[in-house]
């Protein structure tokens, strides 16, 4: 027998053995994917860096001012940026109060009256509702649209909203199809899919058997969604209308084409107004002397900080809903 | 009065009949969207469409420079959005256990993933325009890759996370380090998923307008030149659709057909795809 001596503790090199070819790659790799897991945030960083730069001389021009004068006068460098900002606001709060309760119904629709072979292909029609580009809309919007809204709707709207007390002069104009009503109603058709989408995806995530008990107990459909199902997803369904006011405020193409681009407040909601998007759209190639382009680089500033703030707060409402999930699994 | 029972009944029906309405609201717009784009933009597809240049106002031509001009820029923005977005969403989801960096990349992409596209676009003229000091085809394919990387890192993160364990673990067990298990394993088996992420950012940025109208500008003439401004489908309908010419209009059509078949096209072709590959 030849005997085998097994190296021991006492053997082993005291120092640390250098690492090996292996771990040397592994290393590597793992700080490549590292980086570019980093470069994500640069992004962001760099974002919000390149347009504080570029509007540094307009914030030093105007200060706070900015925000709360009503001036635009690219003749004699005023620039005050309440106008779009307004307009932005406006435009995305119609469409989020003629959108929501459109893809809360399609997400009832979907996830508990449609038969099951259906489900599907109506899911996805509403997805490409979500991929048609914005520029399509923009374009139906204007030459579709906005004729037949001047024609038939808008009369109508002065006729029976105009008269009325408190809410009347938001009605009362003349009827162009183009402005901020229009506007509003494009932009409520490009985020329900948005919507609905979330909504829907959060209503799967009930646990059957909450819906089972309270259909046990007798409760129709519309009570099983309304006392079950919505206060069990309230959050998720709230992160959802944020994810579509976030795409509302930063949607670009399709309001340029209808709101009309006046930068003057206007109390009608039938006038032309303008938004941040379509402000920059429109006058960011043309715009002449440092001034004016850093105004305008200020108005896309103020546009990324709320509709970083309306996104994370969606995300975080979301997420919030996961971890719910997660908690009852 | 009327019974309680009947009462809930009639508001049930009530509610139910308004969400079959809403639904059908939904595809009335996306049946009336598409009808208007085929009837006013099918005779605008022709061979000169895809034979000639951008016309000068008040004369006839085709898109062919700004159609050569998108694909070039959606290849650059893929080849240099891609492998970004693979690598980030890699690390997420196979380094990204501990630490504070995949929990905010995470956050911070999903917020990239919605943030307002204009706002890429102005990112990028400060980044490259101004530098450079002219308009040109790389500008626009940078903007783009930036709308690119968000969407590949997001399925390539929830794609990877789909891979079970066990495979990570044999694969370990067999020696293999892990760049190898990820290279070779895991990210093999979620090939079909990241393909179709890519597919699905194809199609959100062809049809992107607003990051493409301060980078690539447009260009009425022919140019493979990526240095120069570059004619592209989304800011040439642009161009042509505000214009006050007939001509132009029909052309402005026939692009936007052109595109809602391309964007339509690749989302349903990645959706059949992934559906085929992982057979559900």
């Amino acid at each position: 027998m030849s005997s085998v001596t097994l190296p021991t503790n006492a053997d082993r090199p005291q120092v640390r053995p250098l690492p090996t070819a292996l771990q040397v790659q592994d290393l590597l790799f793992r700080l490549a994917t590292r980086g570019f897991a980093f470069l994500v945030l640069l992004i962001l960083l760099g974002i919000v860096a390149s347009l504080v730069i570029g509007s540094l001389p307009s914030i030093h021009a105007f200060g706070w001012r900015f925000l709360s004068t009503e001036t635009w006068d690219p003749v004699d460098n005023v620039f005050g940026a309440l106008g779009p900002i307004v307009g932005t606001l406006v435009t995305s709060v119609i469409a989020l109060i003629i959108g929501v309760p459109l893809s809360f119904g399609i997400a009832i629709f979907l996830t508990e009256q449609a038969p099951r072979w259906l489900r599907r292909p109506l899911g996805i029609a509403v997805e490409l509702l979500a991929g048609i580009p914005s520029i399509i809309y923009g374009m139906w919007g204007l030459f579709v649209f906005a004729p037949v809204f001047a024609e038939k709707v808008e009369p109508k709207i002065t006729a029976w909203l105009g008269p009325l007390p408190l809410i009347g002069p938001l009605f009362n104009g003349p009827p162009i199809g183009i402005g901020v009503l229009s506007a509003g109603l494009v932009l409520a058709v490009m985020i329900i899919p948005f919507i609905a989408a979330v909504m829907r995806d959060v209503f799967e995530v009930v646990p059957p058997m909450l819906k089972e008990s309270a259909y046990g107990v007798g409760a129709t459909t519309w009570e099983v969604v309304w006392n079950v199902v919505l206060p069990y997803t309230r959050v998720g369904v709230v992160g959802g209308i944020m994810l579509g006011l976030g795409r509302a405020l930063g949607e670009t193409m399709a309001v340029t084409f209808i709101i009309g681009n006046s930068h003057d407040l206007n109390i009608s909601l039938l006038m032309p107004g303008t938004t941040i998007s379509a402000a920059l759209a429109n006058e960011f190639t043309e715009a002449e002397g440092k001034l004016y382009t850093a105004s305008l680089i200020e108005l896309g500033l103020i546009l990324f900080v709320i509709t970083f703030i309306v996104l994370a707060i969606s995300k975080l409402m979301l997420l919030q809903l996961a971890k719910k999930e997660g908690s009852r699994a | 009065m009327i019974s309680l029972y009947l009462r809930r009944r009639v508001v049930n029906r009530f509610n139910m009949l308004a969400s079959l309405a809403t639904m059908g609201v939904g595809l009335g717009a996306l049946a009336w969207i598409l009808f208007t784009l085929l009837h006013k933009g099918i005779d605008g597809i022709n061979w000169t469409t895809f034979s000639q240049m951008t016309p000068p106002p008040g004369s006839s031509g085709g898109l062919l420079n700004a159609i050569v001009g998108s694909l070039l820029m959606t290849l650059g923005a893929v080849a240099v959005g891609t492998p970004i977005g693979i690598l980030a969403g890699t690390y997420l989801a196979e380094f990204g256990q501990r630490g504070w960096l995949a929990p905010v990349t995470r956050f911070v992409n999903d917020i990239l993933l919605s943030a307002p596209s204009i706002v890429i676009g102005l990112f990028v003229y400060e980044l490259v325009v101004v530098r450079l000091k002219h308009f040109s085809g790389w500008a626009g394919a940078a903007a783009l890759a930036l709308i690119v990387i968000p969407v590949v890192v997001r399925t390539t993160e929830n794609m990877l996370r789909l891979v079970p364990n066990s495979l990570r673990e044999a694969s370990a067990a067999l020696g293999a380090p892990q760049w190898r298990i990820v290279t070779f394993v895991t990210l093999r088996a979620s090939q079909a998923g990241i393909i179709t992420g890519v597919l699905l950012a194809v199609a959100r940025i062809s049809g992107e307008t607003a990051p493409l109208l301060f980078t690539a500008l447009n260009n009425q003439f022919w140019t493979l030149n990526m240095n120069n401004p570059m004619a592209n489908l989304p800011v040439a309908i642009f161009q042509m659709a505000m214009s006050p010419y007939d001509d132009w209009h029909h052309l402005a059509w026939a692009g936007a057909l052109l595109i809602t078949l391309a964007v339509l096209g690749l989302s349903i072709l990645a959706r059949t795809f992934f559906r085929q590959k992982y057979k559900l």
